[in-house]
């Protein structure tokens, strides 16, 4: 079992910022209205934020790693490490990292690069970070999430209607006798094709065909650099592997899911996210929710739902999380983690922060 | 583990409260009348059956029974 447990490394604090367009599920025309208000009512997406044409994940995180180290105070030649991780990079290559260092005005001494994850990012990247910071090499770090998955098709109600876009920066900081990070880690490629973007990559480069508009069932019009989304099959793998996962997980740190104080979960949907609640007989304060306003935004789910929706326990005293991430890859993993009034300014909105401070362009 | 349908009963009438009558469902009704198993509704009755029960049922499962008693023996078929 990939399992770790890392000393040293504190979260210092979290931030989140979204697009100022709002789009509502009601208004959705492309479906009936009684499958618009069923919609609503399993998948739980009221509405959702979705960047302009333009604004990419890279910008929602500038904004949101740009605010969060002004309010941290820290200064910008002291931060050695920076990940970003999504499913919605600036390009095939380079690393969108290295352009974020030069955008945020970091020293020529950071280490900065990619992963490529989506709902798992959150916990794949406090595992790296984490592990990358435990032995003092690297002293501040940050670890920027997110993604704009609004560019699929508007035709296809599989995943038009779920998806909102978000960046996230989440700060570290290397210090001794802090608790402990857990981490456990899951893997199953057998279901890669669940949720995929067929082609663009390097497997099946793009081609005229893969711009073609095809009716792959029902409401589902789209072509094939759009996200291809299974529901039932990532429905299925959520309800027999998360619940085990977490079990396990509690299990191998020795504690119990009724001492953690908030599970944090990734937003998927809210039929997958109460199922899993009621199967771990949680009750529903402890397992907060941001599906029904700023939709499933895939690796800015977990902290963007801190952020929106625990932000006063986070900044104002100690409390102990389980953050569980489930989807894309098949890929889900699990961290333990302790928040002791962290620094964690309210969701950031990109336009204001822009017309604020501005953003800086490369 | 043994089951009782009439727990079965109640909780399809607690998940679908807004198309089941309480008290008109028998085990010999038939699913697709009590629910349309739209696809939203056949996952919604998995996810119950999940959590009530710890059961997998899936769609050619659900496809097979046509009355209440046929998912009820579904499920304590899997159980055991």
């Amino acid at each position: 079992m990939a399992f770790t447990t890392t000393n040293n490394v504190k979260i210092s604090g979290i931030s989140a910022c979204v697009p100022k367009n709002v789009v509502y599920n009601k208004d959705y025309k492309w479906i009936s209205k009684k499958e618009r208000n069923n919609l609503i009512k399993v998948v739980g997406v009221e509405k959702k934020h979705t960047s302009p044409k333009g604004v990419i994940t890279s910008d929602l995180c500038y904004v949101a790693a740009n605010g969060l180290i002004r309010e941290l105070g820290w200064d910008r030649s002291e931060i050695d490490l920076l990940i970003f991780i999504s499913q919605s990079r600036d390009y095939l290559l380079p690393a969108t990292a290295c352009i974020l260092q030069e955008r945020l005005n970091l020293s020529h001494n950071t280490a900065a690069f990619d992963v490529s994850m989506g709902c798992s990012a959150y916990n794949y990247g406090i595992s790296v970070i984490a592990g990358m910071m435990a032995n003092g090499g690297f002293r501040k770090g940050l670890m920027l999430t997110g993604d704009v998955s609004s560019l699929g098709s508007y035709r296809d109600k599989s995943t038009y209607p779920i998806f909102g876009d978000a960046g996230t920066a989440t700060a570290f900081e290397y210090k001794k006798d802090v608790p402990p990070i857990f981490s456990s880690l899951q893997t199953d490629g057998k279901g890669y094709k669940a949720i995929i973007i067929p082609e663009g990559g390097f497997r099946n480069p793009p081609s005229k065909k893969t711009f073609e508009y095809k009716s792959y069932g029902k409401g589902m019009i789209r072509h094939r650099a759009h996200v291809d989304l299974n529901g039932i099959d990532v429905f299925n793998f959520s309800l027999r592997e998360v619940v085990p996962h977490i079990k396990n997980f509690m299990k191998e740190i020795e504690s119990s899911i009724f001492d953690i104080d908030y599970l944090v979960l990734h937003q998927a949907n809210k039929l997958i996210n109460e199922t899993i609640r009621k199967m771990l007989r949680l009750e529903k304060e402890k397992v907060p929710s941001t599906m029904k306003e700023y939709g499933n935004t895939s690796s800015a789910s977990i902290p963007l739902t801190i952020v929106s929706e625990l932000n006063k326990e986070v900044t104002t005293k100690k409390s102990s999380f389980l953050l569980t991430g489930f989807g894309v890859g098949l890929s889900w993993g699990s961290n333990k983690v302790e928040l002791d009034k962290i620094i964690c300014p309210k969701v950031y909105i990109y336009e204001d922060y822009k017309e604020k401070y501005g953003v800086k362009q490369i | 583990m043994s089951l009782n349908i009439d727990d079965f009963i109640k909780h399809l009438e607690e998940e679908f409260e807004d198309d089941i009558q309480p008290g008109t469902l028998k085990p010999d009704t038939v699913l697709e009348k009590a629910i349309a198993l739209t696809s939203v509704n056949a996952l919604i009755l998995i996810s119950m059956i999940k959590v009530e029960y710890d059961v997998e049922v899936n769609a050619n499962d659900l496809n097979k029974c046509k009355t209440i008693n046929d998912l009820f023996n579904v499920i304590n078929k899997k159980l055991n």
